[in-house]
């Protein structure tokens, strides 16, 4: 009998903590599952969250009786996050994903995704306020890269312990951008600045342009700001082999197989760091409030610089589409069209959105390479 | 309060950082149309 009992000892391990992380990560799966909320993450990150919350989990790292017995998503977490290799290979993945004609067909458009990145700093200045250092204030500025896995690299650059709330905030929010922008986009606009129709005239850009451009992207951002060179570099390499021409299935292979590879790995081996010990705490909660204000100011910065743009410029450009730097791409693009289209049938910006959307992309990850340059680890 | 003051220096230093960034690259994009045209069929 007793024999038997022990079989069922572990229970008395299990805490209510364990037990709340069990319902996170159900609610993860959930989310993604029936709000179809970024899936592909959320759905493994779920699992991954209960299966690190089982009493002595052999999926992490354990000692018992003094020994210590590695467990799978750690030495995962060890192999391909700790040390950016799985981030850098998704990078390639995006990079193959993105068409950036529209941006090289009106390079200025960029400025807009520049202006958008404010919510990262906004939020890392706000962070500290909320008794974060400057380098667990930095990892929490950069869920307002709106851009998982540049979250994860700059996060995990400064080994921040809060790895886990960090990313689930990132996604979640990622996948709020059509709940969250439209409310305050229209706090700080008015009907007729977003009425403002933006001529589009098509212009084409050759082959040449396209393939030099991830090139010389990655020797200028790697000039200026070197940190940011893996992330711009991987992400370009990515662009390139797209570009090229002669590619056509390494390119393919990179958006989806490899791409699909690394983030199945991914969702689950983040969840390593969603142990109830270290999730389950004040500043998880801060960090959720810390996110939802960076992409909130994310959106202000942009949509205002568009608006201070107007003030200098002859042309007018509809402030809406500042709110597109962000890097939820494509998703903030559609957000933005839908809302123009809801003020004005007749107003398409779908080519303008996606020009600053696309540039979103490149700017986030120049932000986090420079909160890389400018705080030490 | 010392960590606030250094992160709004910070943030200067960001945003300033990342518009002259945008702007170089915004020069190297349209140098690139402008020396490489899209060709006649292209259009």
């Amino acid at each position: 009998m007793d024999q038997f009992l022990s079989l069922y000892g572990n229970l008395s391990n299990l805490t209510w903590q364990m037990v709340v992380m069990w319902i996170i990560g159900g609610l993860l799966i959930w989310l993604g599952i029936r709000k179809k909320m970024e899936p592909t993450l959320l759905i493994p990150m779920g699992f991954g969250a209960i299966l690190v919350n089982l009493p002595l989990s052999g999926a992490v790292t354990q000692t018992i009786n003094g020994l210590i017995e590695e467990g799978p998503l750690d030495i995962l977490f060890n192999a391909g996050i700790s040390n950016e290799l799985f981030l850098l290979l998704l990078f390639i993945g995006i990079g193959a994903m993105i068409d950036f004609t529209p941006l090289l067909a009106n390079p200025s458009m960029m400025l807009y995704g520049a202006a958008a990145q404010f919510g990262i700093f906004f939020t890392l200045a706000l962070a500290t306020l909320f008794g974060f250092s400057l380098q667990d204030a930095a990892s929490v500025g950069i869920i307002g890269a709106a851009d998982g896995p540049t979250s994860i690299f700059v996060a995990n650059y400064y080994h921040s312990r809060y790895l886990g709330a960090i990313i689930v905030a990132a996604y979640s929010y990622m996948a709020l951008v059509p709940i969250i922008q439209p409310p305050v986009i229209r706090a700080i606009t008015s009907k007729k600045e977003r009425r403002i129709h933006m001529d589009y005239s098509p212009k084409n850009v050759s082959k040449m342009a396209k393939i030099l451009f991830p090139i010389c992207i990655t020797i200028v951002a790697g000039l200026i700001a070197p940190r940011s060179v893996a992330l711009v570099g991987f992400l370009m390499f990515g662009n390139l082999i797209r570009e090229c021409g002669v590619l056509g299935s390494l390119s393919e292979t990179a958006q989806n197989v490899m791409a699909n590879l690394v983030t199945l790995v991914l969702g689950l081996t983040v969840a390593s760091q969603m142990r109830a010990e270290d999730f389950l705490n004040r500043q998880t909660l801060f960090i959720l409030v810390l996110g939802l204000a960076a992409f909130i100011f994310d959106t202000v910065g942009g949509v205002l610089f568009a608006k201070l743009m107007n003030l200098f410029t002859k042309k007018k450009v509809n402030p809406m589409i500042g709110a597109c730097g962000i890097s939820a791409f494509p998703m903030s693009a559609r957000v933005i069209t839908q809302m123009g289209i809801e003020e004005d049938p007749s107003n398409i910006l779908i080519m303008q959105a996606t020009g600053v959307n696309v540039s979103g992309q490149i700017a986030s990850v120049i932000a986090g390479g420079l909160l890389l340059s400018l705080i030490a680890r | 309060m010392e960590n606030f003051a250094m992160a709004l220096r910070i943030m200067g230093m960001g945003m300033v950082g990342i518009f002259s960034v945008t702007i170089v690259l915004i020069a190297v994009m349209s140098l690139l149309t402008k020396v490489f045209p899209p060709e006649h069929e292209e259009v």
